[in-house]
């Protein structure tokens, strides 16, 4: 299970950095997007992936037996999920303010402070 | 729960602001307020913890790896109580200096949330939620800078939202295969289980993971494009602000892992770090000197300054660790006033260029020689704060035999004088200049800030003794973390 979601998360990270690399800003929105998520399920995968074993406490016994999948990656990555969601819609609001503003999408034309 | 306050106030302040969302006058009266609160909060916690000790908070009182910890020690507590100076002087300057609008769409709420945030990131104890604390900030970074929507506003946040998300995304990556690899994330824990690791190659890789992802937020050498890109656009009192506290952050957190965490090869990582503060620093002032709007001019200083701030780090010693506390509050209190006497120009002759200002020693001598104070602090000049910090940091240099980074760092002050002799020959000395003077108000609420600060500076510099030594004691700690260790894992909580 970890081989294929390693090619995943890797071929998830070159999709995002390719598209931030582009000069529309929109692509570079898209870019980061794909970039969080794959940060997340980096997470997911380097906490060790066990498949079929969910963390409960089978009934009569006090605690967990072994081979069960670790809780707490996940709820990382819930948290990180909201705060990537709540980031991507401010930035989508930026973005869209930027395109008024500016009138084009071209992170070329958004040069007039760098003097 | 002392430890909790400098958490809860600014987030009651911001509630409490947010409540008064259409009153704009009970709002700029929350907002100082809070922002007193917090100071009186931190110098609070800051004897306390001098007095008594390291303090942890365990969150829900869960035990120490399961739960979220708060860990107020020395190192933490100073930087808080930094923070609530800078806090209580950005929030007074931002009665005079934040516009109406700015205000309307929620200025004050935000500015306490950046400071929840900034607090939180000291208090941690625990690097997933040193993650969210840093996620908090950034959000509320990013609605201050690009509030009020002007162009170069808009092009400045694009290029810091940007770059600032990546560095979440490379530091969340990092946590979690540091979380594959240790099982935990509690910073004490961490240190326990990092220091037996089976796997030091791994955890030296996740040491530098972790120093590019702390480098790009704290504008370190080849990451720091975004900030003189993005610094010099939003009204001064949030440049200000970003200016003395955020990239602390980042310095702040990138000491707190190479000294607890990442120490297993100190003789890789930490000549890395010692490098690189070179570089930033020559790159820093360099940049500088090649500006003419008084506000860029500051902002790429801030860039040299974070080089002297992990030269300390780099040197690894007691002294050098010390130097680097002492360097870091004395660059906030000063880097912060210095971005305020470039809004009171401002309000004087309406522009930053440097070229079409002049004769505001003549106009305004009182102004001219509050900016001197942190001008020639930063520079490193003998009776005032920054020069102690730099000779601290030197001698710590000499001490461990490292000439060059000595001399680059001597080099890299002298340009800075040079840079900021070229602020007051232009801005303040040369004659004329006369262009449309857009009026005061409010005089008070801008120089009473700034002399504060100023103030601030001189009793650095001239009675610095005491800070020093606590400097020292906390470096103390920072370099034999047995202490903290013990106190977040076995100690309960209170």
């Amino acid at each position: 299970m970890e081989t294929p979601l390693g090619l995943v998360i890797g071929g998830l990270y070159a999709v995002g950095l390719y598209l931030m690399l582009r000069r529309s800003i929109v692509k570079l929105l898209i870019g980061l997007a794909v970039l969080t998520n794959a940060a997340n399920l980096l997470i997911f995968t380097a906490a060790g992936v066990t498949r079929g074993r969910p963390p409960l406490v089978p009934p009569g016994q006090a605690q967990l037996s072994s081979p069960y999948a670790d809780p707490l990656p996940q709820a990382m990555i819930l948290t990180a999920i909201v705060i990537g969601f709540g980031v991507l819609a401010f930035a989508v609001v930026l973005v869209h303010r930027v395109v008024q503003v500016v009138r084009s999408d071209d992170l070329d034309s958004m040069k007039t402070t760098d003097t | 729960m002392l430890p909790i306050l400098p958490l809860v106030i600014p987030l009651v302040t911001a509630v409490a602001c947010l409540m008064a969302w259409g009153r704009r006058s009970v709002q700029r009266g929350l907002g100082v307020a809070g922002a007193a609160a917090l100071l009186g909060a931190a110098i609070v916690l800051l004897r306390t913890v001098s007095r008594a000790g390291i303090l942890v908070v365990q969150v829900g009182s869960w035990p120490a790896p399961f739960g979220i910890t708060l860990v107020a020690d020395l190192f933490s507590t100073i930087m808080v109580t930094v923070t609530g100076v800078i806090a209580l002087a950005v929030a007074v300057y931002s009665l005079a200096a934040v516009d109406a609008r700015r205000e309307a769409f929620g200025y004050y709420p935000l500015l306490h949330l950046l400071l929840l945030g900034v607090c939180g990131a000291f208090l941690t104890g625990d690097l997933f939620n040193l993650y969210v604390w840093f996620e908090v900030m950034l959000i509320a970074s990013f609605v201050l800078l690009a509030l009020g929507g002007e162009r170069p506003q808009l092009e400045g946040a694009i290029k810091y939202v940007t770059l600032n998300l990546m560095s979440s995304a490379l530091f969340l990556a990092a946590v979690g295969v540091l979380y594959g690899t240790a099982g935990t994330l509690n910073m004490a824990d961490l240190a326990v289980k990092l220091r037996t690791s089976a796997a030091p190659g791994l955890v030296t890789t996740l040491g530098v993971l972790f120093l590019v992802a702390f480098g790009v937020k704290a504008a370190i050498f080849p990451l720091f494009f975004w900030l003189p890109a993005a610094y010099h656009t939003p009204p001064v009192a949030v440049s200000a602000l970003f200016a003395g506290l955020l990239t602390k952050v980042g310095v702040y957190v990138m000491i707190r892992v190479f000294t607890l965490l990442f120490v297993q090869d100190v003789g890789y990582t930490h000549r890395i770090i010692l490098v690189v503060s070179g570089l930033t620093m020559v790159t820093g002032v360099l940049g500088a000197v090649a500006q003419n709007e008084l506000r860029r001019v500051l902002s790429f200083h801030i860039i040299s300054q974070i080089g002297y701030m992990i030269l300390g780090l780099g040197l690894f010693t007691r002294p050098a660790l010390a130097g680097s506390i002492f360097y870091i509050v004395h660059h906030i209190v000063v880097k912060t006033n210095l971005f305020l006497v470039s809004g009171a120009v401002h309000q004087l002759r309406g522009t930053f260029e440097l070229k079409l200002l002049g004769g505001l020693y003549r106009e305004a001598p009182a102004l001219s020689i509050l900016f001197l104070i942190p001008a020639l602090s930063l520079a490193g000049m003998p009776p005032l704060s920054g020069f102690f910090a730099k000779l601290a940091l030197a001698r710590a240099g000499l001490d461990r035999g490292e000439y060059v980074i000595v001399a680059t760092a001597l080099g890299v002050g002298l340009l800075t004088l040079f840079s900021m002799t070229k602020i007051w020959a232009e801005a303040f000395w040369k004659p004329g200049g006369a262009t449309g003077a857009t009026g005061s108000g409010g005089e008070a609420w801008i120089v009473g800030p700034i002399t504060a600060l100023a103030l601030i500076t001189v009793i650095l510099g001239l009675a610095g003794q005491p800070f020093f030594a606590l400097a020292g004691r906390a470096a103390d700690q920072l370099l034999d973390p047995s202490a903290y260790i013990r106190a977040v894992l076995v100690e309960p909580s209170q």
